[in-house]
């Protein structure tokens, strides 16, 4: 049931919906690891990370990195999903 | 794309021409100043060379065409747009503020740091590859066209205009504070005609070539800025880590200082400073208690003191120092209540022992520091809420010639946000690390000079103090008092480096304090322009008359914020966290449900907007003291800058229910959501 009608779909729809997913997956990632971490942020206080506190590494600079990193995988992923749509639609598959 | 790529090459040669010539300039003036030239003159060139290139810039790229005017003709590469909205984003906050706050707050100050980035993932992923793809000029522009319905479309045009000008507006004002600041301290001018002179060269440059101009201005202050943050650090990461790389280094001195907290701690010379602000705190909790008849011995004993110096012929400073002390005196018992409540609070905090820089909500008990946590928390939301629905910010993504140039764009962004703000966690730590060991422990006679020259810039509120409480003649760490602001800007000195550095940071505060007020005047005035003008009042106005109305605007709003910033608002720079939080619970909302929920029509974008953004201004004014309200009344103890905790679910909840009461939106709605999700 579920198959036919992700058949059913054409290409554009399913372009939307690999987005969907992708946004999601990432919105997951960036939500517990910035409101999760620092919330739990005295327990981890307890744990290094090379020397550093991890709750006050993580806050000063693991986060930061953690976004840019989060914001290039979509750029990246994004870019793809795009050209296989370009492809499609020029290919003429529906 | 060919023509895309000579382009991007032409601007990288530009650039680099440009960052090897600031670097000639700065080692013309370090010898310069090595052969004796005068200090102040270093702080003249630095000011106006800077200016005078900024204003050239705008010169150059003058243009009275409305795409260029607009959105810079759509043709930004993503690097370098990138580039422009770092420097867009990073303002005289980010700049003289932040680092100071992380030295006096420790763990809880870094909420800005993971806010102010973690912004840009909502950024990113929810809104700017989507107003690209919808491409016309404003934010205003795409929530109208998006919430088309019963009403006419320039309801929701005007309530979005309402909130980027207020947003924008107290944005703005506190950008030109910074600049007028800045110059005043380091040429020596007037504050107001140092607000002037810092104008001058942005209105050159906005009035001139719109977003053209400022694109290119941008991309040029952010190099400036970069270097200007990094030279000091570097040297000071250096000079205890032998480490060139401040945000590896600092991981070592961290080990340090919190060896040296300990030992501040437990010393005995520590404790004795503490014990005297225990027992004045002590004081006034008294004196607290016993009103209003403490308030009444409290006066004739300031009256008597004044007559006592008359008759005994003291020194004249002596007798006014006593009509002063009585002039300040409370007027009444009310007024004797909330000076001595703050008074007793600050002798309180300052009997605290020294707080772990690292530890995450210090606090007296649990509660306590639940209460520090879920603040923290509220803060971080609002922050990355406002970030992604910050005008002047989501306009530079309609400047990118493609939706995955914008992509690339926001990445670019947040790379260049990510350079400075690893570095100034480390440099919070160093510049701490340099004064509990080197000031704290120096004799009083042998102070080092930029004590006595930041302690003198700013006479009636110094900017640091230290008092020998307990009169050994041996500072304490107990006995410095240090506003935060002054952090960055003395760091040069603080490491023992030549002036020329210190005019270098000056110059960087600027760019960022500049960069800022351009994108935020440019945004202003284009929302009264282009949505109020254009499209409300005119819709038949030539392209000619638009552009001219939107530089006469842009010149009548820096007017009125420059007279605004010269009034010296006392407290705007908690104002600009409300902005944040205003931004969030209006705008937000309504710009991610009008791309992910094609149900969301305008009844319930009009709700969306009026409750959140109706919400935030009533519990800020129903909270924070400045404004008239009261602490007592604030929900869940979140402070009244994190009011968007509040008006962001809200926003969303009121658009989702009235959405669902009325009717769908029309197929045309539609086709154009279908149309901004599709690449």
């Amino acid at each position: 049931m579920n198959q036919r009608s992700s058949q059913a779909r054409t290409p554009r729809q399913r372009y939307w919906v690999r987005t969907r997913r992708l946004t999601l997956a990432l919105l997951l990632v960036w939500f517990f690891g910035t409101f999760g971490i620092l919330f739990f942020a005295r327990e981890l206080s307890n744990f290094t990370f090379f020397g550093w506190p991890l709750s006050f590494y993580l806050a000063a600079q693991g986060m930061v990195i953690g976004y840019t990193v989060i914001v290039a995988i979509y750029a990246f992923k994004m870019r793809k999903l795009d050209q296989s749509l370009e492809n499609k639609n020029s290919n003429g598959i529906e | 794309m060919a023509s895309n790529k000579i382009f991007s090459e032409k601007l990288s040669r530009y650039y680099s021409w440009f960052t090897v010539g600031f670097i000639i300039f700065l080692a013309v003036l370090a010898i310069l100043e090595r052969e004796g030239f005068p200090r102040v003159w270093i702080g003249y060139m630095f000011m106006f060379a800077t200016i005078l290139l900024y204003a050239w810039i705008g010169v150059i790229s003058r243009t009275s065409d409305v795409s260029e005017y607009y959105v810079a003709g759509r043709r930004v590469p993503a690097f370098f747009n990138g580039m422009a909205t770092a420097a867009d984003w990073m303002s005289a906050a980010t700049f003289i503020s932040l680092a100071g706050g992380l030295y006096l707050q420790g763990f809880d100050g870094l909420a800005y740091i993971v806010g102010w980035t973690g912004g840009f993932c909502l950024v990113a992923l929810l809104v700017a590859p989507f107003l690209r793809k919808f491409g016309q000029y404003t934010v205003p522009d795409f929530l109208a066209a998006r919430y088309v319905g019963r009403y006419s479309g320039n309801v929701i045009r005007i309530l979005a205009v309402i909130a980027t000008v207020l947003v924008s507006f107290t944005y703005v004002v506190a950008q030109i504070y910074g600049v007028g600041l800045i110059t005043s301290r380091f040429t020596g001018v007037d504050f107001s005609i140092g607000i002037f002179l810092g104008l001058a060269s942005i209105l050159v440059c906005s009035f001139l070539g719109g977003m053209r101009a400022i694109t290119w201005t941008q991309i040029a202050q952010y190099i400036i800025l970069l270097i200007a943050y990094m030279i000091p650090v570097v040297w000071l990461s250096m000079k205890h880590a032998d480490n060139p790389i401040p945000p590896i280094a600092y991981g070592k001195v961290l080990d340090k200082l919190s060896v040296r907290e300990k030992v501040l701690a437990n010393d005995p010379k520590e404790r004795e400073v503490r014990a005297i602000f225990q027992q004045r705190a002590d004081a006034y909790d008294a004196k607290l208690k016993a009103l209003p008849k403490s308030w009444d011995d409290g006066r004739i004993e300031a009256e008597r003191l004044v007559e006592r110096k008359k008759m005994s012929n003291a020194s004249l400073i002596d007798i006014r120092e006593a009509a002063h002390d009585l002039g300040n005196y409370p007027k009444d018992p009310e007024e004797a209540e909330r000076k001595w409540t703050e008074a007793k609070a600050l002798n309180l905090a300052r009997a605290e022992p020294v707080a772990s820089h690292t530890a995450p909500f210090p606090a007296k008990d649990r509660a306590g520091s639940d209460a520090k946590r879920n603040n923290f928390l509220a803060l971080v939301f609002c922050l990355m809420m406002g970030t992604a629905a910050l005008p002047h910010i989501l306009v530079r993504y309609y400047t990118t010639p493609s939706v995955q140039e914008t992509r690339m764009s926001v990445f670019w962004t947040l790379f260049f946000v990510m350079l400075l703000y690893i570095t100034i966690p480390a440099l919070a730590v160093l510049v701490k690390y340099d004064i509990y060991t080197s000031l704290v422990g120096t004799e009083y006679s042998k102070l080092p000079a930029w004590v006595s020259y930041w302690a003198s810039v700013d006479k009636v509120t110094p900017l640091v103090t230290i008092t020998d409480l307990n009169h050994d003649g041996i500072v304490q760490l107990g006995e410095i008092v240090i506003d935060g602001d002054m952090i960055v800007l003395a760091t040069p000195e603080i490491a023992g480096l030549p002036y020329v550095i210190s005019g270098l940071v000056a110059a960087g505060g600027l760019a960022a304090a500049l960069s800022t007020a351009d994108g935020l005047l440019l945004t202003i005035s284009n929302a009264l322009s282009h949505d109020i003008y254009y499209k409300t009042v005119d819709p038949t106005a030539s392209t000619q008359k638009r552009v001219t109305i939107s530089k006469l605007l842009l010149l009548v709003v820096a007017l009125v914020a420059a007279y605004a910033a010269s009034m010296k608002p006392g407290d705007i720079l908690s104002v600009v966290g409300a902005a944040f939080s205003l931004a969030a619970s209006a705008l937000f909302p309504a710009l991610v449900l009008g791309v992910f929920w094609k149900r969301a029509n305008q009844q319930g974008a009009i709700a969306g907007i009026v409750a959140g953004s109706a919400i935030c201004i009533y519990y800020m004014l129903h909270t924070n003291p400045a404004l008239g309200g009261s602490s007592a009344n604030q929900w869940f103890q979140i402070a009244p800058l994190s009011a968007g905790v509040f008006g962001v679910p809200l926003g969303f909840m009121s658009i989702a229910a009235v959405s669902l009461m009325t009717p769908r939106p029309d197929q045309r709605t539609l086709d154009l959501v279908d149309h901004i999700r599709s690449p």
